[in-house]
């Protein structure tokens, strides 16, 4: 990373550094649909104004990005101004200090296991990882939740998703990832790296959510590769 | 929409005969996945065998009955990454290592082909070759190392994976 990334980097992420603005990116960026004024305030608990504000600083940064459409659906004169949208701008920002390249390093050791052909180990560690992970998380010890997008069942597999940075949201059935903790590798890696990934998720949700849900690899434009199924209906 | 077309090409030595149980997994999922290419967007074409439905009659190596081909056209390179890599093709794809040995050298390559042609299994082998011997180039490249077609303006960082420091859109050789 050359000063000048660096320094980009570190002002957008300073930008992040109000606490009310943090929480509408957070907001806006797990969102897997656009995200329009009215409903982030109303989400992040302040008024529409400083709503906007705070969303504007976040294109200004580089963060979001902001789209108009009309969301009443009626188009031509009468239609109403078209509504600001917004959602999680492509690109990554990651700053060390001091300065660490574990990115470097994990794109050197994915291109040497790829090469090795050691996928099925590389694998069976994500399985192993995430197996532990998923044991010593909270609330693993009932599997008693259902598959619909009330959330609060203690089998729900969304909390330990999110705390792993996948974004999870409820698609009818389904809990799809919104994001992948792994884009860039799996961009240039993806049979290696999504293959790792959905051992990994099997191996987190298999403590609490096992019974319930299935990790899958079910890709769909704009969202990880790994989907969760809910097994109640097929079993 | 330009003139040229992109050709895929990838050979994989597969680990045992392709009728035995260690094969089973890969054979029966076949049909489903060569329909899946044929209706996905961008699909163009795809070589198959005398039978008609797939490669996996063809050997493009005589000395090695292993061998495997498989080749196919698209009208982007974008068409092709969406199928291969976010499709459902994904759930044959992260199971490579078990029906195909580890190649060390290339063993996929891409080039551009004017727009109505389809290669012949010979052409694809020294496309194959071509990567093996001088490295990614506008006659032979790969994903990770692209060129743009022969009429079109180097592309614009098309991936995310810059983050990595990743050379993407290099300009063709000329």
């Amino acid at each position: 990373m050359t000063g000048e990334d660096e320094d980009a980097a570190f002002a957008a992420i300073d930008v992040l550094s109000d606490p009310v603005r943090r929480r509408l990116y957070r907001l806006v960026a797990s969102s897997p649909q656009d995200v329009g004024r009215d409903g982030a305030a109303e989400a992040a608990g302040v008024s529409r104004s400083l709503a906007a504000f705070h969303l504007d600083k976040l294109v200004e940064a580089g963060l979001l990005e902001a789209s108009f459409r009309r969301t009443s659906g009626r188009t031509g004169p009468g239609a109403g101004r078209p509504a600001k949208l917004y959602r999680r701008a492509p690109g990554e920002r990651a700053v060390s200090v001091p300065p660490r390249s574990y990115g470097a390093a994990g794109r050197l050791l994915a291109e040497v296991v790829d090469r090795a052909g050691l996928d099925r180990q590389l694998s069976a560690a994500a399985r192993a990882a995430g197996l532990r992970e998923g044991a010593t998380a909270d609330g693993c010890e009932d599997e008693s939740g259902g598959c619909d997008s009330s959330g609060g069942g203690d089998g729900d597999p969304v909390p330990l998703l999110r705390d792993r940075g996948y974004q999870p949201f409820h698609d009818g059935d389904t809990v799809r990832l919104h994001n992948c903790p792994f884009h860039a590798l799996a961009e240039e890696f993806p049979a290696l790296i999504c293959g790792m990934n959905l051992a990994l998720v099997e191996g987190l949700i298999s403590a609490r959510s096992a019974g319930r849900w299935a990790a899958v690899m079910d890709p769909q434009p704009g969202t990880c590769c790994v989907a969760l199924h809910c097994k109640t209906n097929s079993d | 929409m330009t003139d040229f077309h992109l050709a895929e090409v990838n050979i994989g030595r597969i680990v045992a005969p392709l009728d035995s149980p260690a094969l089973a997994g890969f054979v029966e999922q076949l049909d489903e996945i060569n329909a899946l290419a044929d209706g996905a967007p961008g699909f163009v074409w795809r070589m198959v065998g005398e039978d008609g439905a797939d490669a996996t009659a063809l050997r493009p190596d005589a000395a090695d009955d292993r061998l495997l081909i498989n080749c196919s056209v698209w009208e982007s390179a974008e068409a092709l990454r969406d199928f291969a890599y976010r499709s459902d093709h994904m759930r044959v794809l992260i199971r490579r290592r078990e029906w195909f040995e580890r190649s060390v050298e290339p063993y996929l390559a891409l080039w551009w082909i004017p727009a109505g042609r389809v290669p012949t299994a010979a052409e694809a082998m020294r496309r194959i070759a071509l990567l093996r011997e001088n490295g990614p180039g506008p006659g032979a490249f790969t994903f990770r190392n692209p060129f743009p077609a022969p009429d079109a303006a180097p592309p614009a960082a098309e991936s995310a994976s810059g983050q990595l420091g990743l050379r993407i859109g290099r300009p063709a050789a000329r």
